[in-house]
């Protein structure tokens, strides 16, 4: 056992393959043999994952030492990488006649996310400026509540409920996009682009693209990488002012 | 060889970030603004440049398609390691709020997508 322990401890990454090769595999089973494909077997194997991270606490199951290859294979590192690679299936020419609906998409995503989330935090009890600003920008993405709590200097426990938003965020959108993709109109390349930058949170995008079609993948990714940059850029200023100037 | 391929993704990647980090300076973010999406550019740029010179050949090709077929594991593996319990045990306004924005979100689709599309359907 101890030496199995060793093996995997310093094979992380290795481990981590098979990991998941074998969550695909069940997950791909379940799906065609008990679900008859009515759920992709892509969507089971992100719940399977997000059921996973239960069992661990900030890095979800890489907590556990057996497991903390899964940071590694699941960091942003190789998440970036791979999103990069799904460009060789991108039509350009698809890209630029969205280009102006992905960036007035993209320009809403975040204004909208913002302005919502700083009116539900509002309602829920919350009345200085500093918080509802960076609620607000938790309900952009998770990078980007942290980003505008630590310029403006919210306290610790705001900032955690700003990245927990932002997660909610992420697994709201894996978990529903499969399910509204049709309701919403979502399979086309047209549609993919607004859908990326409307929802600016590049996992959940990435992992709810995967589920519906992964041929949509490339053009959701491509504008939701810019919305974590336009909502850090956003929310610690003007709109930080903005709120400044109505309820400070 | 597959390696060029990896090499040539390796790049654009690498590229694309640096441009990322070069736009986030300038707009005084210590991060990347868009470097994945500079990346992808390039990568599509790229392609269709060494396609049209008959430079791309298939081998080279599969060393970018392999970790384009990586990507669902990725994201699995991604998903695996979130900190949902945090997400949940935040409370509710952490799930309120993020349920909400979401929701509407997904309604907003089909209205910003009615821009620029007069031109398909003609």
């Amino acid at each position: 056992m101890e030496i199995i322990e060793k093996l995997v401890d310093k094979n992380g990454l290795i481990f981590a393959f098979l990991v998941v090769g074998l969550i695909m595999w069940a997950s791909y089973w379940v799906s065609k043999n008990i679900l008859r494909k009515k759920i992709p077997g892509v969507a089971i194997a992100i719940i399977v994952g997000l059921m996973l991270a239960f069992f661990g606490d900030k890095k979800g199951i890489a907590d556990i030492s057996l497991f903390s290859g899964m940071a590694l294979l699941g960091g942003s590192m190789l998440r970036d990488f791979t999103v990069v690679s799904t460009a060789m299936g991108a039509d350009l020419n698809k890209i630029k006649q969205a280009g102006l609906a992905g960036t007035v998409g993209l320009f809403v995503g975040v204004i909208f996310s913002f302005f919502l989330g700083v009116i539900l935090a509002s309602i829920l009890g919350y009345t200085d400026v500093v918080s509802l600003t960076t609620i607000g920008a938790g309900a952009c993405t998770y990078i980007v509540g942290p980003v505008t709590g630590s310029a403006l200097g919210a306290s610790s426990d705001i900032i955690a409920i700003s990245i927990a938003t932002g997660v909610v965020k992420v697994i709201v959108t894996t978990i529903g996009t499969p399910i509204i993709a049709k309701k919403i109109g979502l399979d086309n390349p047209h549609s993919a682009v607004v859908f990326g930058g409307l929802m600016g949170t590049t996992s959940g995008v990435a992992a709810g693209l995967a589920a519906t079609d992964p041929k949509l993948v490339p053009y959701g990714a491509l504008t939701a990488t810019f919305s974590t940059g336009l909502g850090c850029l956003l929310c610690p200023s003007i709109f930080y002012f903005l709120l400044n100037a109505v309820f400070g | 060889m597959k390696i060029y391929g990896v090499a040539l993704l390796a790049f654009c990647f690498l590229t694309g970030k640096f441009i990322g980090n070069l736009l986030g300076a300038a707009i005084g973010i210590s991060g990347d603004v868009g470097g994945v999406g500079f990346g992808m550019l390039l990568l599509i740029l790229g392609n269709m440049y060494l396609k049209r010179k008959g430079l791309l050949e298939p081998p080279t090709e599969k060393g970018i398609l392999f970790w384009s077929s990586m990507y669902i594991p990725v994201v699995v593996a991604m998903s695996a390691t979130q900190n949902v319990k945090a997400a949940i045990s935040e409370g509710p306004i952490a799930i309120i709020v993020g349920v909400i924005v979401t929701i509407t979100g997904f309604f907003l689709v089909p209205l910003i997508s009615k821009i620029g599309r007069k031109k398909q359907n003609d």
